[in-house]
């Protein structure tokens, strides 16, 4: 970069608005290039969409959302499944929480002699492991483990313990290396330098990661379903298939009430944890 | 400190970690509470190892190679990541056609009568109102939208593009009131004191400040929308996900290993370009 100066210094007049040499005119075309692009290939119904019948299928449709059912017996089951996708939730960003911080050792140079050997090929991993979204991972594992829950937390797992892995590597990496080295001149092994000097330090910033990507599988645990990993999902994509929208109404609800409500815990979670 | 007390015998430092009691009752503690969920989930991690299941998944991954590499099966693959990108990129276009008006009426920074002190009462409700509208955009998951339009427009992109703009609406708006409100305002406020209306004060001060930080959480969504769009395809809104799910179903091991390699290779591509645009705004 060259030394600051103003942006449009007082002797100049204004840049043209396009100059071959100016990247940013280049990018703002090609942006707008993709954009026309991507209307334009993708067909989009507009005409149907806009319609006045579309529009009175789509009042029939959320008028029949009303109203939901509240039947005891239907509560019970949808609390069942809300309970089943929290565990689902839970547990696979814990599996993952595990599973990351196991990969991100490797992932991590963790002093200035570290050759880290696995440092390239663990990261290479996690970025596969974390491109591919959970709903993916939980269609591909319905194949091993089968229909139900415990394939939508393995996947859920899967993709978690991509994303928290990179994220533990690179605090692991940026934590301050004094404590570390002190310990490490004194003669002390890894392990015990990771336990007593770099884990204590990033603890906070690591647990404050995991809470943050449970609010995200929370939302992804409840659609998890669609594809037959259990939860509420399953129940949705039940219900709303036989077009009873009552039934799919309530289950819109206690989605909703419960992403709230972890995200309202995790948000006072990580406020008490970073005061 | 004198020489003396320097001398004085240190205490011997412990031999095992002195905390060692309490972390060990807070994992055992923690492993009880894990039970229940584990029941919950059918957690059985040995099913994975059943020799009928093993062989099952044997059998899928062994068919993942050779890798489905026919002329036909490649320009299908590259249409439909196209048409994933097409989603993703249209569905952001649309959002940022929600989030932009929802987060102009949301903005405190702009409320002019906050300016003398409290907002008055209705331009206050009114902005908790559209508050609330982003909350519940965003809290919706795209798929559950997806599902929705799936039924009143029909399968296809549309379900897709319209699912993306309204819960990424939700979120963009929600993003760009906090940055906006957590940004510096003083700029925005002294042209407010000065008579410049709210659009002026947007455009000229709360924009100029903040319009890096805004870019660069845009492009990072767009990248979220790429992935998503994948998952929108197993509803039926077309794309690279509605390929997979097919090709999934007919066990087509080799299909599949294609396509998962081409989405990987297009999300680290959709990375990289958001890394590199976000580092370029500063």
């Amino acid at each position: 970069m060259n030394k600051p100066s103003a942006a449009n210094p007082p002797y100049k007049l204004p840049p043209p608005l396009f100059d071959a040499r100016c990247k940013a005119c280049w990018f703002s075309a090609a942006l707008a290039l993709l954009v026309v692009a991507s209307f334009w290939s993708l067909d989009l119904q507009w005409a149907q969409f806009l319609s006045l019948d579309a529009a009175r299928s789509m009042g029939r449709f959320l008028g029949e959302f009303f109203p939901p059912d509240l039947s005891p017996t239907f509560v019970a089951k949808v609390t069942v499944g809300a309970w089943e996708t929290l565990a689902m939730s839970l547990l696979g960003t814990l599996v993952a929480a595990a599973a990351g911080l196991a990969l991100a050792l490797p992932a991590s140079r963790l002093h200035a002699a570290d050759a880290a050997w696995g440092r390239a090929p663990t990261r290479l991993l996690l970025n596969a492991l974390r491109s591919i979204p959970e709903l993916v991972w939980a269609a591909l594992l319905l194949i091993a483990a089968g229909l139900g829950p415990f394939a939508g937390t393995l996947a859920l797992a899967l993709h978690t313990t991509g994303v928290l892995g990179r994220l533990f590597a690179e605090s692991l990496e940026n934590a301050p290396a004094g404590p570390g080295d002190a310990l490490r001149a004194q003669g002390v092994g890894p392990l015990r330098v990771f336990l007593y000097a770099t884990l204590p330090q990033v603890l906070p910033q690591l647990l404050s990661y995991t809470l943050y990507r449970w609010e995200n599988n929370i939302r992804a645990a409840a659609v998890l379903g669609v594809v037959g990993a259990g939860g509420l999902g399953q129940l949705l994509a039940f219900h709303m298939g036989l077009f009873q929208m009552g039934k799919t109404a309530t289950i819109l609800g206690a989605m909703l009430a419960m992403v709230a409500l972890v995200d309202g815990f995790s948000y006072g979670a990580r406020r008490w944890m970073t005061r | 400190m004198s020489a003396t007390s320097g001398l004085r015998l240190a205490p011997r430092p412990p031999a095992r970690d002195p905390a060692w009691l309490p972390r060990l009752f807070w994992t055992s503690a923690a492993l009880v509470l894990l039970w229940p969920l584990a029941v919950a989930t059918e957690f059985r991690p040995w099913v994975l190892l059943e020799p009928g299941n093993l062989k099952i998944s044997a059998q899928f991954i062994g068919s993942f190679w050779p890798l489905a590499l026919d002329g036909e099966f490649l320009a299908l693959v590259a249409r439909e990541t196209w048409r994933t990108v097409a989603i993703a990129t249209a569905g952001i276009t649309l959002a940022l056609g929600v989030a932009m008006p929802l987060t102009l009426l949301s903005t405190r920074v702009l409320s002019i009568s906050a300016l003398s002190g409290r907002m008055a009462r209705a331009p206050f409700w009114l902005r908790q109102g559209v508050r609330w509208l982003l909350i519940v955009l965003r809290s919706v998951p795209e798929l559950v939208w997806a599902l929705v339009f799936v039924r009143v427009v029909g399968l296809g992109p549309t379900a897709g593009v319209l699912a993306i703009a309204l819960t990424y609406g939700g979120m963009l708006g929600k993003v760009y009131g906090e940055i906006l409100e957590s940004g510096e305002t003083q700029a925005t406020e002294t042209l407010l004191r000065n008579g410049a209306g709210r659009l002026q004060a947007f455009a000229y001060g709360l924009l100029p400040t903040n319009a890096a930080e805004l870019t660069s959480y845009t492009v990072y969504r767009w990248e979220c929308a790429i992935r998503s769009s994948v998952v929108l395809g197993f509803v039926g809104a077309g794309g690279l996900g509605q390929q997979l799910d097919n090709s999934m179903k007919m066990f087509e091991g080799g299909e599949v290993a294609t396509m998962l390699l081409v989405f990987i290779a297009l999300v680290a591509l959709a990375d990289r370009t958001s890394a590199w645009l976000r580092k370029a705004l500063g």
